[in-house]
């Protein structure tokens, strides 16, 4: 009795709400934690990270006008889709990672609270974060936080524990303002990245608002960090890379940087107004 | 027949099944009430739509013991993103079952299936996904970084929004961790008794959600019961001083939504059109029916005439007639007592001398009907001026200047509400600043937004339903037990 | 600066409202004076309109009042008489599957194809029977408008002689943007002239305001004032070439303007959405709009238009669901 032949799963990059390969041709073998060959993935190139940063661009103004309403909810439907594929990505984790089923199921866990929480906060951070300002004079003042723009982040790199659930962390907490993003997946473990980016086109995300690529992130990350139509860098898996010189080349176009996290950032109103700029409006009040 | 006839779009009740009665909804389960049992009607027809039982102090007590038995050993427990995932499901449910839900409240309550169907149902469903997200983020609330739930919630809410008010008692209280009681109107049982069944299909604990129909003495119950730490009321001023009055000196924590008389500010530099819908959406969106309804015009003197003229022109396309039909704009009086009180108050004004004027238009021979009707030559002392009529009628009064818009809209016990209608930015945020009600609106009128704070000034109540604000009527920020006011 | 100095011509309509001299400055103080519009408030009023429900009696009866209220539409630079030809055709025998169905109210062409169309349309051109179908030429360097006046004044008298009915012209939005109201005022009063005949009557004038290029309902509300003011017979938002062409917001401010002026003076101006509308459904709330903006008696192809090509299809299509009962396809209407 034979085993059925598997049909195995072509990984490609996810840019403007498509699966384009890189359009270097290159592609990396993502081995398993037995050195066993799981697929190749794509390796992507400058030219296809400088086509994230326009596909990020043009989507972002969209999704920051959307409602926060709105926004709350596709976060929510992202949960709700990656609840109803779970089995995928333990399964996807067990065989990157190496871990236990129990702890894989752990990890789905996580990242699909983490959409929650952030889907929960869409529309009520700016109440916490924004205010109105009792100046001293006859104007109408009030504070609101809007996105910054088009963010850069590399996800958590670490060896168990992280391929699914670093990528959920950073970028929920990137979309919730209103924000786009190009991400960098974990270089050695992207099969869920991937797998998330299937998610993500299938829950009402508008194409170009979440990018990710998957290669070599000490590559990649000069050109995105000096690139002048980004906004900002989160460094939160850069650790090990030489982050210091991407904040340096961030510095020339004065983006917002994050440094480098330990493991998985937590659930945190300061990382979602790490992205936001604050705005005040002043207007004048007067009877006559 | 004419274009203008439209001819019938009603939307059909086949989507609902409904049961001959319900019971009361206790500890997760529909159970027999030790009352009676009383008919609940649609206003348009005076047909029976179903039986509902009449909560006792029995009945009461016992819905009270399941909420503190569930405060005590489930809901307490679970930690704030497990309250959040029920409220997330019931927003779902609700989502899914909207076309259900607006049927049965155009049925029950008698206003346009329109309303139901693009306002209410909506909403309701937004305050929950909106509460949702702060169950598990209350460190965020601006109430310390461990605020605490009261424990069970008494909550009796009115007849004009009944689906939506109960969203308004409901998400934020469970969000922050209390167990309920709700008693929804006497008048309109329907869509809470449907709520119900959507807590069960949400899997909710048994016993966080008890839902006691009844008139006023359940209502009086529940308030004076001893072992509820939070009593939310949304009625008459009358009613709410009354309660206000019974718990003087008590430990329980007390919000009241409570009656307006809002003023609609028109001056003359107004966008004119969208004013004139401002004001028919203030006063006649819901019959009127809305506390914080644009109930007095309060219309600059030099434009006084141009106004009235192309508000009757636009009230003539209105249509009033049948709930269920798509094309409807102004439905039934939800009660026959309710379409009393309107007739007597209105009778009041031609008694004292304003100057009546109603849309002409058929009325049904069956159910309780009321056209929208304007007033003017209004004086401030009139009853029409100042009494809350609840109902589709405008009382129209002229102002000079800045300043006495101002002092005539504040010249009432009353603050819930007010519209100013000026293309003039530095004036708007001026006399917003000097009007005495908890939500003002700025061209536009009767906006509600589960994100935005709702509550009245002086006689309208006290508290605030919606945004980060209501959630400080269900918590109390310090680690005693007990609540406050 | 607004100079004081009178324009070219008075109108009757101008002298009813401003009292004295039209000058510049007059149309300034009068335009700048009026009412501005809530856009959040006026487009929710629109979107009133569309949960409007339109069933049985009454959609049949505005699917057929939409077809009698169609200019059906070519102005492509490819158009050729045989283009021009199969249109007017069409706009005759709209339904292939019902020869009792309406007529369109005219078709609309560039100027040199004037007569070929009169032509294609025989005997039931509006010169031959009263009910029957006009002619209606875009002049005026339609669709920019950037050409010389006596430019526009040519093209538009060579229509005419030609035997347009009716002439749709572009107004100057350059100079309305930059506040050359007196100019954009003249230019429509010297188009109008040049519509007359040598047998002193007037080939009826629509006015195109190219609302997406105004931008703003205030200026949408201005330049309707600024039109009718100038001796406009129709107001007409778009020339169909810029995006975006008709909406519901707009053309509800512009019957409202409308209904200002009846209310003013007793006078009936017509009203013509063109662009963008592509569905029955949408052109229903287009009558529902009217109806209870400026009133019934606006449903008629006198007062009321819409400026279309692909409309009319979905027209017939909607009309043939409602005789047959089930759902019909392309196959079933032409193409034209």
């Amino acid at each position: 009795m034979s085993a059925r032949i598997v049909v195995p799963k072509t990984y490609k990059l996810f840019i403007g709400g498509k699966f384009p390969r890189s359009e270097s041709g290159y592609t990396y073998e993502v081995l398993g934690v037995k050195g066993q060959f799981l697929a190749n993935a794509a390796k992507a190139s400058r030219k296809d990270v400088r086509d994230a940063v326009v596909a990020a661009r043009s989507a972002q103004p969209g999704f920051a006008g959307a409602t926060a309403y709105l926004r709350g909810q596709i976060l929510y439907r992202v949960a709700e889709v990656l609840e109803g594929r779970r089995n995928q990505f333990v399964a996807e984790i067990r065989a990157s990672e190496g871990v236990s089923e129990s702890a894989a199921e752990k990890q789905v866990d996580r990242a699909i609270d983490t959409w929650v929480w952030y889907a929960g906060f869409a529309d009520k951070y700016a109440q916490v974060a924004g205010n109105g300002n009792p100046v001293s004079g006859p104007f109408f003042n009030l504070s609101t936080p809007e996105p910054t723009g088009v963010v850069v982040t590399i996800a958590p790199q670490g060896e168990k524990g992280e391929s699914l659930l670093g990528l959920c962390a950073v970028l929920a907490t990137i979309l919730a303002s209103g924000n786009s993003v190009v991400a960098l997946a974990h270089q050695h473990q992207p099969l869920s990245a991937i797998s998330l980016a299937e998610v993500l086109a299938t829950s009402d995300v508008p194409g170009g608002v979440v990018n990710i690529v998957t290669g070599d992130p000490a590559e990649l990350m000069p050109w995105l960090a000096s690139h002048q139509d980004v906004n900002a860098l989160d460094l939160a898996g850069a650790a090990s890379l030489d982050w210091v010189s991407f904040e340096e080349l961030a510095a020339e176009t004065l983006k917002r940087v994050l440094h480098p996290v330990e493991g998985i950032p937590g659930f945190s109103l300061e990382r979602i107004t790490a992205f936001t700029e604050t705005k005040t409006v002043w207007h004048t009040k007067a009877m006559g | 027949m004419t274009f203008l006839d439209y001819a019938k779009a009603p939307e059909s009740t086949k989507i609902l099944s409904l049961r001959d009665s319900y019971g009361l909804f206790i500890g997760g389960e529909f159970v027999d009430g030790h009352g009676s049992s009383f008919a609940t009607i649609s206003p348009a027809t005076e047909e029976t739509i179903t039986h509902v039982a009449e909560a006792t102090a029995h009945d009461v007590d016992l819905a009270v013991h399941s909420a503190r038995s569930a405060y005590a050993k489930t809901w307490s427990k679970l930690s704030g993103s497990e309250r959040g995932k029920y409220l997330f499901r019931i927003a779902r449910l609700i989502q899914e079952r909207s076309r259900e839900l607006a049927v049965a409240e155009t049925l029950d309550n008698g206003k346009p299936i329109r309303e139901t169907r693009d306002v209410d149902i909506p909403l309701v469903a937004a305050w929950f996904f909106y509460y949702a997200g702060w169950a598990d983020k209350l460190e965020y609330a601006g109430l310390g970084p461990n605020p605490q739930a009261l424990g069970v919630a008494g909550q009796i809410i009115p007849w004009n929004f009944p689906l939506l008010m109960l969203a308004w008692k409901i998400a934020p209280a469970l969000a922050a961790g209390n167990t309920v009681v709700l008693k929804p109107a006497e008048t309109t049982p329907l869509t809470a008794l449907l709520f119900a069944e959507i807590c069960q299909q949400a899997d909710l604990p048994a016993g966080v959600v008890n839902i006691v129909t009844g008139a006023g003495t359940t209502g009086a119950a529940l308030v004076s019961h001893p072992d509820v730490n939070k009593i939310a009321f949304t009625g008459s001023t009358g009613v709410g001083r009354g309660i206000a009055k019974l718990l003087a000196g008590g430990t329980t924590n007390v919000t009241l939504e409570l009656g307006g008389k809002g003023a609609n500010i028109i001056f003359d530099d107004a966008a004119i059109d969208q004013a004139i819908e401002g004001i028919i959406s203030g006063i006649f969106f819901n019959q009127g029916h809305v506390c914080c309804a644009g109930s007095r015009l309060l219309v600059q003197e030099n434009i006084h005439d141009e106004v009235i003229q192309r508000l009757q022109s636009r009230l003539q396309t209105l249509r009033l007639g049948d709930p269920l039909d798509k094309n409807t704009d102004i439905g039934a009086v939800n009660s026959k007592a309710q379409l009393e009180r309107i007739q007597a108050i209105t009778d009041s004004g031609d008694a004292e001398g304003a100057t009546r004027w109603s849309m002409a238009c058929e009325i049904p021979t069956k159910g309780f009907w009321f056209p929208p009707t304007v007033f003017t030559d209004v004086q401030t002392s009139h009853r029409i001026a100042r009494d809350e009529i609840f109902g589709p009628v405008l009382s129209v009064l002229t102002f000079r200047t800045p300043d006495e818009a101002v002092q005539k809209a504040n010249n009432t016990p009353y603050g819930l509400s007010a519209g100013i209608w000026t293309e003039k930015a530095s004036r708007m945020l001026a006399i917003a600043d000097q009007l005495r009600a908890g939500v003002i609106w700025a061209n536009t009128f009767n906006k509600f937004d589960p994100a935005s704070p709702f509550g009245g000034y002086k006689e309208s109540g006290y508290g605030r339903e919606g945004g980060r604000h209501g959630l400080a009527g269900y918590l109390h920020s310090d680690s005693a037990k007990g609540g406050g006011r | 600066m607004a100079s004081t100095t009178p324009v070219v011509q008075q109108t009757p309509r101008a002298h009813t409202v401003l009292g004295g001299a039209v000058t510049e400055k007059a149309l300034h103080t009068f335009l700048d004076g009026l009412p501005g519009v809530d856009v959040v408030g006026a487009e929710a009023r629109a979107a009133g309109f569309n949960s409007r429900s339109i069933k049985n009696e009454s959609k049949a009866w505005g699917l057929d009042t939409i077809v009698r209220m169609v200019d059906l539409t070519t102005l492509e630079g490819a158009d050729t008489l045989g283009k021009v030809g199969s249109l007017a055709k069409k706009a005759i025998m709209p339904d292939p599957t019902d020869p009792g169905a309406p007529h369109v109210a005219a078709v609309c062409v560039y100027g040199d194809m004037v007569e070929a169309t009169i032509e294609a349309l025989g005997d039931w051109h509006l010169s031959r029977r009263p009910d029957g179908i006009a002619v209606a030429a875009v002049a005026t360097a339609f669709p920019s408008g950037r050409a010389s006046l006596p430019v526009k004044l040519l093209d538009t008298q060579y229509a005419v002689a030609q035997g347009a009915d009716e002439i749709d012209m572009v107004i100057d939005r350059g100079a309305f943007l930059s506040g050359k109201l007196g100019v954009v005022f003249d230019q429509i009063v010297q188009i109008k002239e040049a519509c007359v005949r040598p047998d002193g009557s007037y080939a009826h004038l629509k006015v195109i305001l190219e609302t997406g290029e105004l931008a703003t309902l205030d200026n949408v509300r201005r330049a309707s004032w600024l039109a009718i003011l100038a001796g406009a017979d129709f107001i007409k938002t778009s020339t169909g070439k810029v995006q975006p062409a008709a909406t519901l917001p707009v053309t509800v401010t512009m019957l409202e303007v409308i209904r200002d002026w009846h209310v003013l003076t007793g006078e009936k101006i017509g009203m013509k959405p063109a662009g963008g509308i592509r569905a029955s459904k949408d052109a229903l709330r287009y009558l529902v709009a009217v109806a209870e903006t400026v009133g019934e008696e606006w449903l008629t192809p006198d007062l009321f238009r819409f400026g279309a090509s692909s409309l009319l299809n979905d027209v017939v299509l909607q009309r043939q669901k409602m005789r047959t009962g089930h759902y019909s396809g392309p196959d079933y209407v032409t193409v034209d």
